[in-house]
């Protein structure tokens, strides 16, 4: 029942026994986890099976009833909506909780990293949906936190529009090394960003997968739609 | 290949349907909204002066406007008018800093709700303007009256706009402001309440509509200056004109207050897509 700094170098991420409930159903059940520093962990599984309750559990936003998760400092999060303020511009929902005397310069550097450095002192009722999302990843990284937690993220955006933020958040995480963990449907976005995917099932990780070069992309694919429950046997073959 | 031609072409024009009613412009439109008051006023100085209206029922608008003059030079118009603005002014500020407070406390903390918000829904229920006998009991007919009076009427509608402005704050965003490390003054400073914002306008709104209702009701009563005192002390001497007057400068002030709140409003919500000048 406790929630540390890690003393890892080695781990940012520790949760070993992880226990989760409402009420009498159990949601995640002695679930133990490592996220090495700086490494890109994709988390998927069918729906209810658990894995935004992980997230917001590393995220220190719900309570545990047993075990213990050690996190970095105090991970960042990004949200499948946006949830940025309506009543303060770009820079100063950047820039939200952040204690910097340069925080508008902080938040010009930022928003320059995701292609909105323009927009400083513009609204978020002028963006569009992939726009706002890019300044929510702004707003996650100008905290320079070593825990990045992605909660279906893309989800909302069009295809076009997620296939742009995969290429922009795989840069932003190559460039400041936080440890990631993405929470995800979408085989495909697990298999493009990840250096590890984890398969949950009734509240415990229950397969691991990483991509590598010497496994073909449509292999891992199949791999993981059968763990997921839903490949066919011709796609396993 | 003629014929498909033909086809489109008989399919794409049509004779324009001539109107059976007669078109207005927008702007004759206004002009005609702005005749009828202006006739109507018209009307009444015509009847006015010539002896259909006795004089000491309804004052021609001419006299009306003449007294204005006379008792703005003689100075008696801004000292009752000046008087009645800074007793709405206390009673605003007392009354909205009492409701705005509470509604603070109680959107916030729901141990407070419970010890609040039923006893306030209660005291709400009595039409505030029925306490008058009890408020002359306890304070007399001097200031404290009035002020209590405006402050009353104005604190009920700032509290519930304003508890009811926290409630409807996304808890999405709240989640946010705890992900990124606010502290709870920094939470409600800069979610909480820009949050609330709109209905706590719309309440002050409301309320200033109530301190202007309450300020005549309580300055009819026992008021040695102010602008209801220039009224009934003008019935004495059958002077309709001043009485015409105070009920003018009544109605132009709410007019004012209301423009007032829409400009705060506009300042406050400017990020709001249906108050804020658009970009």
């Amino acid at each position: 029942m406790s929630r540390q700094p890690s003393a890892f170098h080695k781990s940012a991420v520790v949760v070993s026994n992880l226990r989760r409930a409402y009420g009498d159903r159990i949601v995640i059940d002695r679930l133990n986890l490592r996220i090495g520093e700086g490494e890109f962990v994709a988390l998927l599984g069918e729906s209810g099976c658990g894995k935004t309750t992980l997230l917001r559990a590393l995220a220190g936003l719900d309570p545990i009833q047993g075990g213990s998760v050690e996190v970095p400092g105090r991970p960042a999060v990004v949200f499948q909506e946006h949830r940025l303020l309506p009543w303060d511009t770009l820079w100063r929902n950047v820039t939200l909780g952040l204690r910097a005397a340069d925080a508008r310069e902080r938040a010009a550097a930022a928003l320059g990293e995701v292609g909105l450095g323009d927009r400083l002192d513009d609204w978020p009722r002028n963006l569009s949906g992939g726009q706002a999302q890019r300044v929510a990843l702004a707003r996650a990284l100008v905290q320079e936190p070593k825990l990045l937690l992605l909660d279906e993220p893309f989800a909302a955006l069009d295809a076009l529009t997620r296939i742009r933020m995969h290429g922009l958040v795989k840069d932003l995480v190559a460039r400041h090394h936080p440890g990631a963990l993405l929470v995800t449907h979408d085989v495909d976005e697990a298999i493009r960003l990840a250096d590890r995917i984890l398969v949950m099932r009734k509240g415990v990780i229950a397969d691991e997968h990483r991509p590598s070069a010497e496994k073909d992309a449509s292999v891992l694919r199949a791999d993981l739609l059968r763990a997921l429950g839903v490949g066919s046997e011709r796609e396993a073959a | 290949m003629s014929s498909t031609l033909q086809i489109v072409a008989e399919g794409t024009s049509y004779a324009p349907v001539p109107s059976a009613r007669i078109r207005l412009g927008k702007n004759a439109l206004l002009l005609i909204s702005w005749l009828v008051p202006a006739a109507l006023l018209v009307l009444w100085e015509v009847l006015a002066r010539f002896g259909s209206i006795e004089p000491h029922v309804m004052p021609a608008p001419s006299k009306v406007l003449a007294t204005a003059y006379n008792l703005t030079v003689s100075g008696t118009l801004l000292h009752d008018l000046s008087v009645s603005l800074l007793r709405a002014a206390i009673g605003f500020a007392i009354g909205g800093g009492i409701g705005f407070a509470l509604g603070i406390l109680v959107g916030l903390s729901r141990l407070a709700e419970a010890v609040v918000d039923r006893t306030v829904q209660m005291v709400r229920a009595i039409p505030f303007l029925a306490l008058l006998p009890l408020v002359i009991v306890w304070f007399g007919v001097g200031e404290a009256q009035k002020i209590f009076l405006v402050a009353l009427g104005v604190a009920f509608p700032i509290y519930i706009n304003t508890t009811l402005g926290i409630r409807q704050v996304d808890p999405k965003l709240i989640e946010l402001g705890r992900v990124q490390g606010l502290g709870t003054w920094e939470l409600i400073r800069r979610i909480i309440l820009p949050g609330a914002m709109p209905s706590i306008l719309t309440g002050v709104r409301f309320s200033l509509a109530t301190a202007w209702l309450a300020l005549v009701v309580a300055e009819t009563i026992g008021a040695q200056a102010g602008l209801g005192f220039l009224a009934m002390d003008a019935r004495e001497f059958l002077r309709t004109d001043i009485i015409v007057l105070a009920i003018v400068i009544y109605a132009l002030i709410g007019v004012g207050a209301d423009s007032l709140a829409r400009l705060l409003e506009r300042r406050l919500l400017k990020w709001h897509p249906n108050y804020g000048a658009r970009p």
